[in-house]
């Protein structure tokens, strides 16, 4: 089969590789329908997260056909579209039975601090991805979801990760009727979550970036107040007097540790690796937030240390929430509003790719080029 | 009297604590509504899935109890790097030094890819795998631009060499 091989930072190319098997009883064999690139999977292009192997197939956004299921798999059979959540989780440990999907204990090896994903490299259980024709997808009897009747494929792939991952990130900030809330990222993930802000009841929602193409997305999709941070003289100023002086209620990060905005957490983090990337988001959420707000982390960081204003959260008395989203829990909810068109998924599209423009779609959305939001591989079983 | 060799932990009696949970809050949870903590035992035992069975070589945290039941058996450590790999996994995810040798691993493992490419008589097309075809579709000013100063910094570099060079013939015949 073809699938999509890592070969270093900003190479990836089309490979012939094996067909992915059954390994273990509650496996299933995918043949892949719509896979997504990811803004975290531009982390791993990146080489910003550690063991991330040279020939690893990435891709933990996908839906797909079941084409074989194991012994133990008796809820799918092939022929079922399914859609499959980014978290590889058992629905069984100590983790799992309070929900928390995307901390499941049975599922990475070489890691206790986050559960399996596919495709994210070893630090999160060395799975191939699903930016190939077919993918191994472990614990089929718990994680995938078989795709509405009704429902369009770009809908359900991108209920995988992005649409989750921003509404989870909007539930974490406790909002409160009237509250004002500031993503901080207009990428896909900030562009849902601050969508999902107002269905939590926000009262002012405002996103920053210094992409004015996606700003003027996020405008009219969210819709939400939006502003370059490099068109402000101090950004952390600015929030404060827009907001009578308080900040704002809920401050999300959506960005994650491939942030813009600052040299030296560029230079330290994202040149030298001394830390986990760059913070500025972070740091800016933590300074924009008020006193006793509430900072909710979506954006992905690495798993060292990062340079963030430790004693501003306390001395602001801040609570900060944070997890990779629980997919699985937040499914049936979801389904909901994109069947109701609270949330349209798909509209966020802006590229579909054949398989074999990998290595395009890669720099393109690395680079944001061509106006590019989401990119959407179909690979060519589909 | 012997004294004792290990020391375990014993639970008190929490009713013999004055005031205990006496303001315990179930809606005060920080972590509503995302965990169930009805659900939380707080044992770490639970009805475990099967464990999957491998002959692929897989190094694991040592922070973990036992393994987890499922694994992803993609590229094992090989080589200079999966050396480095297996030396990482001696220490704990809490430490530096587990991730900055992975991280070093993963400079390796880059370098190796490339030598197996060449011993499979295969010339990996680095720009094209660097998707530059749409960076010439896409941003070809850009690119140019980026050529243009790479070129012109490849040139002075390589005249600065030049004349570093024969200054220093020069010096050595001065010094005969």
């Amino acid at each position: 089969m073809r699938a999509m091989d890592y070969r270093g930072p900003y190479r990836v190319r089309l490979e012939e590789k094996p067909m992915p098997t059954i390994e273990h009883p509650r496996d299933a064999v995918v043949r892949v329908t719509r896979s997504c690139i990811c803004g975290s999977d531009l982390h791993l292009y990146h080489g910003l997260v550690p063991d991330t192997r040279v020939g690893q197939t990435f891709g933990h956004e996908f839906c797909g056909v079941v084409e074989e299921v194991g012994s133990a798999v008796e809820n799918l059979k092939a022929g079922d579209h399914v859609l499959v959540p980014f978290n590889i989780a058992c629905g069984q440990c100590h983790f799992c039975k309070q929900g928390l999907f995307g901390n499941c204990h049975e599922s990475n090896p070489q890691a206790t601090a986050v559960g399996g994903i596919y495709g994210y490299s070893h630090t999160a259980g060395g799975y191939d991805g699903g930016q190939a024709q077919y993918v191994r997808v472990p614990y089929a009897d718990f994680g995938p979801e078989i795709i509405p009747d009704w429902m369009d494929p770009d809908d359900a792939v991108l209920l995988t990760d992005v649409v989750p991952t921003g509404y989870q990130a909007a539930e974490m900030a406790g909002i409160k009727r009237g509250d004002t809330i500031c993503v901080f990222g207009a990428g896909p993930v900030g562009i849902m979550a601050a969508r999902c802000a107002w269905l939590f009841g926000a009262g002012r929602v405002i996103v920053i970036d210094h992409l004015d193409y996606r700003l003027e997305f996020v405008k009219n999709y969210a819709p939400a107040e939006v502003y370059n941070f490099r068109e402000l003289d101090d950004l952390v100023v600015f929030m404060k007097k827009t907001t009578d002086g308080l900040g704002a209620d809920v401050c999300i990060d959506a960005v994650g540790n491939d942030a813009s905005g600052n040299i030296w957490q560029t230079i330290l983090g994202k040149k030298m690796k001394l830390e986990a990337g760059s913070a500025i988001a972070l740091h800016w959420a933590i300074n924009s937030v008020k006193k006793g707000g509430v900072v909710s982390i979506v954006g992905v960081y690495g798993p060292t240390g990062n340079l963030v204003p430790m004693g501003n959260v306390v001395n602001k008395g801040l609570t900060i929430r944070a997890n990779q989203a629980s997919v699985k829990r937040l499914l049936p909810r979801l389904i909901e509003h994109v069947k109701a068109g609270h949330i349209d998924p798909k509209a966020m599209i802006t590229h579909r790719v054949p398989l074999e423009d990998i290595s395009d779609a890669y720099h393109i959305f690395s680079k944001k080029l061509d106006g590019c939001i989401k990119p959407v591989l179909i690979p060519n079983a589909a | 009297m012997d004294a004792p060799t290990t020391t375990k932990a014993t639970a008190l009696d929490r009713s013999s604590i004055p005031g205990w949970g006496v303001d315990a809050d179930p809606e005060n949870d920080p972590t509503y509504p995302y965990r169930d903590r009805d659900k939380d035992d707080h044992s770490g035992k639970w009805a475990r899935p099967p464990v999957q069975h491998s002959d692929v070589e897989i190094l694991q945290s040592i922070e973990h109890k036992q393994r987890p039941a499922v694994f992803g058996t993609s590229t094992p450590p090989s080589g200079l790097s999966g050396m480095m790999r297996r030396g990482a996994f001696k220490y704990s995810e809490s430490h530096w030094a587990h991730w900055l040798m992975l991280m070093g691993a993963d400079r390796v493992n880059m370098v190796e890819g490339i030598v197996q490419d060449l011993a499979r008589a295969k010339i990996p097309n680095i720009p094209a795998e660097m998707g530059m075809r749409s960076e010439w579709k896409h941003n070809r000013k850009g690119l140019v631009t980026k050529l243009a100063v790479t070129a012109a910094m490849g040139a002075a570099a390589f005249a600065l060499f030049k004349w570093a060079g024969s200054r220093d013939r020069d010096g050595s015949n001065d010094r005969h």
